[in-house]
């Protein structure tokens, strides 16, 4: 689930706690929390639905609904949010019913 | 009694950015709302806090919307940022989710500046992570500083140079271009060099910009065919047919690019008239020389209104700003007149290199009508030989695909199948796009919580009392 991203951060700044998933991060204060995740290695947000794949930001300007996390019981666009301390994200909980990964 | 503005814009693009500067110069009350934290719209996404060694990077195209960030601040527009628009009814009352709340509000006029999406690129293995929009990966280096390592940068056109070039910039090139526009759609764009070369200056960036891709000695394949993306619950590999011969290019990022669309979702809410525009291939508003729409009161502006780039969008909210003033009878006509002129001159030479680049960069033919196995509905898991039998049952609209197989019925609303599943109909059926027609959009426009209007009831009622 997490690995060495890809994903290069060019600059430094304060970072924060966030817990992703029930595990610690440390990500960039007020960074984009899609981009902050994704640069943290997490490669895999949610798994669909309908068939359980596994998806990742996709348009990272609010339209593809990919990147859903749940947040304090409801579903958020993670490329809509800004990463602040003590963040609680998990991966969102209503999928079908042949998904076994969650 | 809810305030009546005289002006509500939504978007904080270029197009917004610039009419509410505008209207607000010519007395109108004017409220600015925007879906991001910060004013920029995509182009100019997060321009204020962009370090220098970022602008750098990036490049004056982008930090150039410092300048219109700051006729925002100094018009003294009201500006409601991560502000949702989910509804605009009744002439008009526009509702909107900001902090985990509803809220409405109210104007005689609206100023549609929503701006583009990325054309919908439905190829095997788009929907495994790692598998992005150009666009996005844009995204990531404007707002958050972040660049993809080794990425394949896979489709066609101007935007695919500028990410690549930026990512050379930044020290981390990418793995391959896999560039879809062949040879023959070069030369059936020559006829257009007229207008390419009156909007010489674009070219020349172009030219600038494929120079530096070059020396990065960043492998490019043009005329790439049978493109897939694979891998075992991410992107591991793109594949694809070059000169005949099959490639695999080993990379954990694919950005995929083939234009932009207009985003007409708010637009076709309110019942405004489109039609399909061919050399952009997608459908734009029916709109007249000032943006306004045939929905009285309802203008648009920006790439919303068909693709014209960043500073055509400029222009183009300047000139529906005066219109709305006109029509406010805040603006003499005459004034109206004499203050268009020059928006529209430069309106005119933004514009002009446009044929060519849509000639010279066509969309990926095979993504336009992708092969039965993929996937072509992200958020449903419809497949284009799905959308094929729907055809074959007697589904000749889009909003028929809803009935027989969920497809549009996402929280993406349709956003990333919609010009998907009406080429796949329009092809099947014989019909052309316009015959086709696109899905019905209605409110919610994005997904709103029983929360978030609770908390609106209570506002409403507060007020009340």
């Amino acid at each position: 689930m997490k690995t060495a991203s890809p994903f290069l951060e060019l600059e430094g700044g304060p970072r924060v706690d966030v817990t992703w998933d029930g595990t610690s991060l440390s990500l960039p204060d007020g960074a984009n929390l899609a981009a902050a995740l994704l640069a943290a290695g997490v490669d895999v947000f949610r798994h669909t639905p309908v068939s359980g794949a596994p998806r990742a930001p996709f348009c990272m300007m609010g339209a593809c609904f990919d990147c859903l996390v749940e947040i304090d019981g409801v579903s958020r666009q993670a490329c809509m949010l800004e990463v602040t301390e003590g963040m609680v994200v998990t991966r969102p909980q209503d999928i079908g019913a042949h998904d076994g990964q969650a | 009694m809810m305030v009546k503005h005289d002006l509500v814009i939504i978007g904080a693009g270029p197009a917004g950015m610039a009419a509410a500067a505008q209207s607000a110069e010519l007395g109108l009350s004017v409220t600015l709302l925007d879906e991001q934290l910060r004013a920029g719209g995509q182009i100019y996404r997060d321009v204020d806090r962009a370090s220098p060694s970022r602008g750098n990077i990036l490049g004056t195209d982008y930090t150039d919307g410092t300048r219109l960030t700051e006729d925002l601040r100094q018009s003294g527009v009201e500006h409601i940022s991560g502000a949702v628009v989910w509804a605009i009814e009744d002439e008009f009352r526009i509702s909107y989710t900001c902090n985990g709340r509803g809220a409405q509000i109210e104007a005689d006029r609206i100023l549609l500046a929503t701006g583009a999406l990325e054309r919908p690129m439905p190829i095997p293995g788009w929907t495994l992570p790692g598998v992005m929009t150009a666009g996005a990966g844009q995204i990531l280096l404007k707002q958050s500083g972040i660049v993809a390592q080794g990425a394949a940068l896979v489709g066609s056109g101007p935007l695919l140079y500028l990410i690549a070039a930026q990512m050379v910039r930044a020290g981390k090139p990418p793995a391959a271009m896999i560039e879809t526009q062949a040879r023959g759609d070069m030369l059936r764009a020559l006829r257009h060099v007229s207008g390419a070369l009156r909007g010489w200056p674009y070219m020349a960036k172009g030219l600038n910009m494929l120079a530096e891709i070059k020396r990065a000695k960043v492998p490019r394949y043009t005329g790439a065919t049978q493109i897939a993306v694979e891998g075992e619950g991410k992107a591991e590999v793109v594949t694809f047919t070059h000169k005949g011969r099959r490639r695999r290019i080993a990379c954990e990022t694919v950005y995929l690019h083939h234009g932009v669309v207009p985003s007409t979702q708010a637009a076709r809410s309110l019942g405004i008239s489109h039609r399909w525009d061919a050399a952009q291939g997608a459908f734009v508003p029916e709109l007249d020389a000032w943006g306004q729409s045939d929905v009285e009161g309802v203008f648009i502006a920006g790439d919303g209104a068909g693709i014209g780039g960043a500073k055509a969008a400029e222009h183009a909210g300047r000139l529906a700003a005066l219109k709305v003033a006109e029509n406010a009878k805040r603006l003499p006509p005459q004034d109206c007149n004499r203050m268009a002129t020059p928006l529209r001159g430069a309106l005119a030479r933004e514009l002009a290199a446009r044929p060519f680049l849509d000639a010279a960069y066509p969309p990926y033919a095979a993504a336009l009508h992708p092969a039965d196995k993929t996937v072509i509905c992200r958020c449903e898991e419809v497949t284009a030989g799905d959308i094929r039998s729907y055809a074959k049952l007697g589904c000749l609209g889009p909003n028929q695909t809803k009935a027989f197989g969920r497809a549009g019925m996402g929280p993406c609303q349709g956003r990333y199948c919609g010009l998907t599943v009406t080429a796949l109909l329009a092809d099947a059926n014989g019909r052309s796009p316009d015959e086709t027609g696109y899905y019905r959009i209605r409110a919610p426009l994005k997904p709103v919580t029983l929360g978030e209007l609770a908390a609106m009831e209570e506002t409403t009622q507060d007020a009340a009392e």
